[in-house]
């Protein structure tokens, strides 16, 4: 029995959520549906530690969908690089679960509970299939899964603007996911198969047929989009500022994440890193927009006065950073890239878990309101100065493992101006950090704010322990590190 | 018990401390009782580690690699040794003098306040038993931010505005030049391991590195380490003055700035080497821009009243006194250097003691008011004339031999211009320090002259000294820094090996 579920987990991890969603629906009764949704959401987190586990012992799982062999049928695949990501996408996935009823309870009305908690299983099956399979398709419709279930949640916002802004995601995720489509159409007109390796083997780079290169323009640009790279971001700051607080949570944290894992496999397994960065100049231009994007990004959320989109801006500078790293196709900078998804997941989870904290207390995520309000919810405002100094990259904290992965890695290649210009733009972090904490700490409260107790045990907890694991993997690195170092090497084709 | 577990120790005390004073917290006695005396504690490890040190061991800890090839390790040599004894030593008075003053003020946050100050003793120790450079940035941010909650502890606006200038430098500083210096070193050594003689020699042999670009190297860790306060980046010293005296008086006259001064002789010894620096004389600008801030600063000190302001530009100017020392590279200017930071700290601790004591007992701030307090307060003011002479660096003040030897430092090498500004310097020094307790002892009290004086019994009736657990610590520092007069040729032998070349 345990043998079989064993042999079975990589698709026990998708099926879960998958099933559980519709099992949502029909209970139709939302404090039913969240205790589905939680228990589903921690077995596929374990699911998926075990598959990480599996992958670090044996290297690659192998699991034959319906025991058809690829290339005909649809193979998963879970790597140390997959199973990293679907480990850190399912336990944020599982956390932000517990956080959620009483925000959930506050922002969305009644009647939807159900629905939200419906489409949030669906979301995660979309992204966490998106890790796990192997074939190219596949990446497609689960990328089109967790996109259209990630508009209808963002659309379930208090405000009317929610709609409008999932409306504009909508557009271009359409738009982003078209082209992708057209990339993996083209590629399959070349190569006559869907399943990635086979493809990568399949696929002629130097002197080939120019259909190729316009494929892989075609993902890179539609990836790029998915990923909020700018200038392709417009989509993200208003779908994380509109959407439901527990939304914003999980969406910031994975959604894009998920999107820069496909975009690595497809640079790393299929167009090879040869052909992306020394024929083609791939590289010079990811790290172009990642640093213009960074700093403009940084600087626009300088001038926030809602903290959401303010976050919301620096997570489209800190993708810069993960491609950055990437970029560089080194072990160390690749592996800086890669723990910083998983970093950045953790602090800017951490991080907008705190702003829902807020803004169930006072009822509001402008920072003209929190006034103050580090006076009557102490801890809910220290969890956020901790977090600020996480995103800045201060020692014992996990941002600053990645960034002096990334900065050890441009120094190794020679580009010590991409290190002046990364250590500069993280002063820009240390400006728009501080403000909040001033107008937390220092600031005469308002009237909300002096009225506010501290946020409830229930988001509390959660909120501390993404928190606290930035401090934790800040110091202890094997398993954050560590495992993307091991990623980074398979990626790159062998030893170190 | 090993030396190695001693570092063990030193370091688990200071946080040792955190958890009994959040523990204790409701109960002031015992918060503050159990901070005394894991201070003492904490002398008694470190004073018996030093025996061992200054003897020639070189105990080491590694608690492990935070990073492939990236460890937190530690390796105790004479000059952290020295660092830490001034540090674990001055923090026992610091405490005694914090808890009368605080109290004298019935100040709000007192536990948030011992914490984070016992955050910070655990930072500086970490900082100055650190074996590579990896783990002195780690130590080294670890203090900036453990200090802002001292420094913003009122919470006032002003408090804000002090904070922000605080945390901005130092934290942009660090940020944007000291981690580049140290990851370049990296790339440029292979390692950050502090070696006497140097890293970098290899690098230069094999010409990956110019003379321009060590030059740069150098100026970004000079600059880098803000907490050096070498102009133009010194404006968070007197900014950081919103804090409570305690908290000026240790962390930003002993611990904070100390680290800053530590770190650029560590620097200079351990990373460059002394001989690659003289061969190559690449350091010796920024001996000019030490040079440079130490009359300046001295200047400045002149103009102000507040006196805890003029003492923060003072310390920005004894400052570059060390940076100076570490710049010219010569074994006498190295030792120099090492031994003004024990003998500033002792002074300068003793300086701000009795700025805190006056404010608390006259609660007066500007040095206009404090004419002819000094019969009012004899012992405060007589420990204050007593570290001024250490600080000028007349004998029999401490100071006189670190500042001797940093002279004859300019003299080796030639920088004639530099030893003037050392003499213009210390006649600034007498210019800004002195008159203040001479006019506090011999101007009669502001008011009508004619006021019949009001002698009513002896001169012990008329004293209105602070709390005797204020006044008895600035005593105790007061005649260290004269004791450390007598102790130089002590300090010169245990300074002297890491002048030397590695055999």
């Amino acid at each position: 029995m345990i043998d079989a579920i064993y042999a079975h987990l990589p698709i026990l991890l998708i099926v879960l959520p998958l099933v559980a969603a519709p099992c949502c629906v029909l209970v139709g009764n939302g404090r039913a549906a969240y205790l589905l949704a939680l228990v589903v959401s921690f077995l596929t987190f374990a699911c998926s530690i075990v598959l990480l586990g599996e992958a670090l012992d044996h290297d690659v799982i192998r699991y034959e969908l319906g025991n058809w062999s690829p290339p005909y049928g649809i193979e998963y695949r879970v790597d140390i690089f997959s199973g990293f990501v679907m480990a850190f996408v399912s336990g944020i996935g599982a956390i932000v679960l517990v956080y959620a009823p009483l925000s959930v309870r506050d922002e969305i009305p009644a009647s939807k509970h159900y629905l939200f908690y419906a489409t949030y299983l669906l979301c995660m099956t979309g992204l966490l299939g998106m890790c796990v399979t192997g074939d190219l398709f596949n990446v497609f419709v689960f990328l089109e899964i967790s996109s259209l279930s990630s508009y209808a949640l963002i659309s379930l916002g208090r405000t009317r603007r929610a709609p409008l802004a999932a409306f504009q995601y909508l557009i271009l995720g359409s738009i982003g996911a078209t082209f992708i489509l057209i990339g993996i159409g083209l590629l399959y007109q070349m190569t006559g198969t869907l399943n990635m390796a086979d493809i990568a083997a399949r696929v002629p780079h130097e002197h080939g047929p120019r259909t190729v290169l316009v494929a892989f323009a075609f993902l890179t640009v539609g990836l790029c989009v998915k990923m909020a790279v700018f200038p392709l971001h417009t989509w993200l700051p208003n779908a994380y500022t509109y959407a439901p607080s527990v939304v914003t949570c999980f969406i910031a944290a994975t959604a894009t994440k998920v999107s820069v894992y496909a975009f690595v496999r497809i640079i790393f397994g299929i167009i090879t890193p040869g052909f992306a960065f020394d024929v083609l100049p791939l590289d010079t231009e990811l790290m172009l927009f990642s640093l213009v994007g960074i700093f403009i990004a940084s600087t626009a959320a300088i001038y926030q006065d809602n903290v959401k989109r303010l976050l919301a801006y620096s997570s489209v500078a800190q993708i810069g950073y993960m491609l950055l790293g990437i970029s560089m196709a080194t072990p160390t900078g690749l592996s800086g890239g890669i723990v910083h998804m998983f970093n950045h997941a953790l602090i800017k989870g951490g991080l907008f878990m705190v702003a829902g904290c807020f803004a169930l207390r006072l009822g509001s995520v402008q920072l003209s309101d929190w006034k103050g309000a580090g006076r009557t919810m102490p801890f809910t405002a220290l969890a956020w100065a901790i977090g600020g100094l996480a995103l800045i990259g201060v020692p014992l904290t996990a941002g600053f493992i990645s960034k002096w992965l990334l900065l050890t890695s441009a120094f190794e290649t020679g580009r010590w101006p991409i290190a002046v210009l990364m250590l500069l733009s993280s002063l820009l972090a240390v400006v728009y950090v501080w403000r909040v904490v001033e107008t937390l700490f220092f600031s005469e409260p308002s009237e909300a704010a002096a009225n506010a107790t501290e946020a409830p045990l229930r988001m509390l907890v959660p909120t501390y322990v993404l928190i606290g694991a930035t401090l934790l993997f800040g110091v202890w690195t094997p398993y954050s590190a560590g495992i993307a170092r091991q990623a980074a090497i398979a990626l790159l084709g062998g030893t170190p | 018990m090993s030396p190695d577990h001693m570092i063990w120790i030193s370091l688990a005390l200071p946080l040792l401390a955190v958890g009994l004073i959040a523990f204790f917290g409701k109960t002031p006695d015992l918060r503050d009782g159990a901070s005394g005396t894991i201070a003492g504690l904490l002398f008694i490890v470190t004073a018996s580690l030093s025996i061992g040190v200054f003897s020639g061991e070189r105990p080491e800890l590694h608690l492990g690699e935070m990073l492939p090839g990236f460890e937190i390790a530690f390796r105790v040599e004479p000059l952290g040794m020295l660092f830490a004894l001034v540090a674990s030593g001055l923090w026992i008075l610091t405490t005694a003098y914090a808890v009368g003053y605080m109290r004298g003020h019935h100040e709000l946050h007192q536990t948030r306040f011992f914490a984070c100050f016992a955050i910070a003793i655990f930072a500086a120790l970490a900082a100055a038993f650190s074996a590579n450079l990896f783990t002195l940035f780690v130590a080294y941010e670890v203090m900036t931010i453990s200090t802002y909650p001292l420094v913003t502890h009122h919470g006032t606006e002003e408090a804000k505005r002090g904070g922000r200038i605080y945390l901005g430098i130092l934290l942009s500083t660090s940020i944007a030049f000291f981690m580049l210096a140290i990851v370049w070193t990296w790339s440029l050594a292979g390692t950050l391991d502090f070696k006497l003689g140097g890293i970098l020699s290899d690098a230069v042999a094999e010409d990956r590195i110019s003379q321009t670009g060590l030059g740069v190297l150098i100026g970004l860790f000079a600059f880098g380490i803000g907490k050096a306060a070498l102009m133009p980046f010194h404006r968070w010293l007197p900014a950081a003055m919103v804090a409570p005296t305690p908290v000026s008086a240790l962390l930003h006259a002993v611990a904070v700035v100390k680290v800053g001064v530590f770190s650029v002789m560590k620097v200079c010894v351990y990373i460059f080497g002394l001989e690659l620096l003289r061969e190559t004389g690449v350091s010796l600008y920024l001996a000019y821009v030490a040079g440079f801030t130490l009359v300046v600063a001295s200047l400045v000190a002149m103009t102000k009243d507040n006196l805890k302001a003029r003492l923060a530009y003072s310390t920005i100017g004894q400052l570059a006194y060390i940076t100076l020392g570490a710049m010219l590279a010569t074994p006498n200017s190295v030792i120099g250097g090492g031994m003004h930071i024990a003998m500033h700290a002792v002074g300068k601790i003793t300086l701000f003691f009795c700025a805190g004591a006056i404010y608390v007992a006259a609660h007066k701030k500007n040095i206009s008011d404090m004419e002819g307090l000094g019969r009012k307060m004899p012992f405060t003011f007589a420990a204050f004339l007593i570290a001024s002479v250490s600080i000028i660096g007349l004998p029999p003040g401490g100071g006189a031999w670190s500042k001797w030897f940093l002279a004859v430092g300019t003299v080796e090498t030639h920088q004639y211009l530099l030893t003037a500004a050392l003499m213009v310097s210390s006649l600034l020094n007498i210019a800004y320090l002195v008159p203040i307790p001479i006019r506090a002892f011999m101007k009669p009290k502001s008011g009508s002259p004619d006021e019949p004086v009001q002698e009513t019994g002896g001169w012990f009736a008329n004293l209105q000294e602070a709390p005797a657990l204020c006044v008895v610590p600035l005593c105790v520092t007061a005649i260290g820094s004269v004791a450390l007069f007598f102790a130089a040729e002590w300090i010169y032998q245990a300074l002297l090996p890491i002048t030397m070349m590695p055999s």
